[in-house]
């Protein structure tokens, strides 16, 4: 593929490439790559942000412990909202995978960076973690009762048949459907950018147009970032509220 | 017709898939919109159904895209 001419210097695709930071070519379970590294660099921040921003603890919050604070009453709500009294238990885990998400795609943001969210396979680590987390939380919570959340009450005898493995497949989908959204929307708005980027130069001096377009597409991108953690995290609520209280609303 | 020529074809057409997407993610928040003027107070409450909304109706574009993207790159 790169080495077609398509009047770009670059391939829209190089920026996806996992490379190694030290020696040879060869990736390898414990190979450090630029992956490894942004990934690091997330949890960094977090830690930084979460600990570090919140020491103080003053009742006048400083701008770093009130960005902390703001985050954790947003999830706190969300898990509250979406679960309730009940599901407070699992807002850490809600919480952590919020944070992660949110960094890993702002980071991505940052131009020659590495957008780790951008790859299904970190984006599927983390659905199926969801997806294993509330299945043994179902089958914990209410034994094999929670099979039951594949027939909805009062459904006909006659449908059962046809509803039932609508609500199976439904339910055995969910980490496939979880990981391509935030896989592909990060991918997707990068190559765009990258590709109206591309646009720039070989416009000559109409350049201008795709060049306003990528800083109005990059602003997007921000609000994009920010809107693919908090759907990540409200449908971990919800799968979570499955597991938890069932069909029934609390 | 060559087999490279046919890959690109059908990962074109593999991206229909998002016309569906784009579709349903206009129609949720244009309804959404229109529902939230006429009653601004109850708004709020029924934010996370549009997010659902919106996300369940982006990922069946979205796996279109997959497939394309599969035909290209897999």
């Amino acid at each position: 593929m790169a080495e077609e001419a398509t009047g770009l210097v670059f391939h829209p695709m190089d920026q996806f490439i996992v490379k190694p930071l030290f020696g040879g070519a060869e990736v390898h379970w414990y190979t450090v790559t630029n992956s490894t590294l942004w990934m690091f660099l997330a949890i960094l921040s977090v830690a930084a942000l979460m600990v570090l921003g919140t020491r103080g603890r003053a009742i006048v919050p400083s701008r770093t412990q009130s960005v902390a604070e703001l985050a954790y009453e947003f999830i706190a709500n969300m898990v509250y909202d979406n679960t309730g009294k009940d599901g407070m238990k699992y807002f850490p885990f809600v919480f952590t995978i919020f944070v992660f998400v949110l960094v890993l795609n702002m980071l991505g943001m940052i131009p020659y960076s590495f957008t780790v969210t951008s790859h299904i396979v970190v984006t599927f680590a983390l659905a199926a973690l969801v997806f294993i987390v509330v299945t043994a939380i179902g089958f914990a919570r209410h034994g094999v009762g929670f099979l039951k959340l594949f027939k909805p009450d009062g459904l006909p005898l006659p449908l059962v048949p046809i509803i039932v493995p609508i609500e199976i497949i439904s339910f055995l989908i969910r980490p496939i459907s979880l990981s391509v959204r935030l896989f592909a929307n990060m991918m997707a708005g990068h190559t765009l950018l990258k590709v109206f980027a591309g646009f720039i130069v070989s416009l000559g001096v109409f350049g201008v147009v795709p060049l306003v377009a990528t800083v109005a597409f990059t602003g997007l991108e921000f609000l994009v970032a920010f809107l693919q953690a908090m759907i990540f995290s409200v449908l971990t609520c919800i799968y979570l509220n499955d597991a938890i209280n069932m069909h029934d609303h609390h | 017709m060559e087999a490279e020529a046919a890959k690109f074809i059908g990962a074109g057409l593999a991206c229909f898939a998002l016309i569906g997407a784009g579709i349903g993610i206009g129609n949720i928040f244009g309804n959404y919109l229109s529902g939230a003027l006429r009653n601004p107070s109850a708004a709020p409450g029924q934010f996370t159904n549009l997010l659902i909304g919106f996300a369940l109706a982006e990922a069946t574009g979205l796996f279109g895209l997959l497939i394309a993207l599969m035909i290209l790159f897999g």
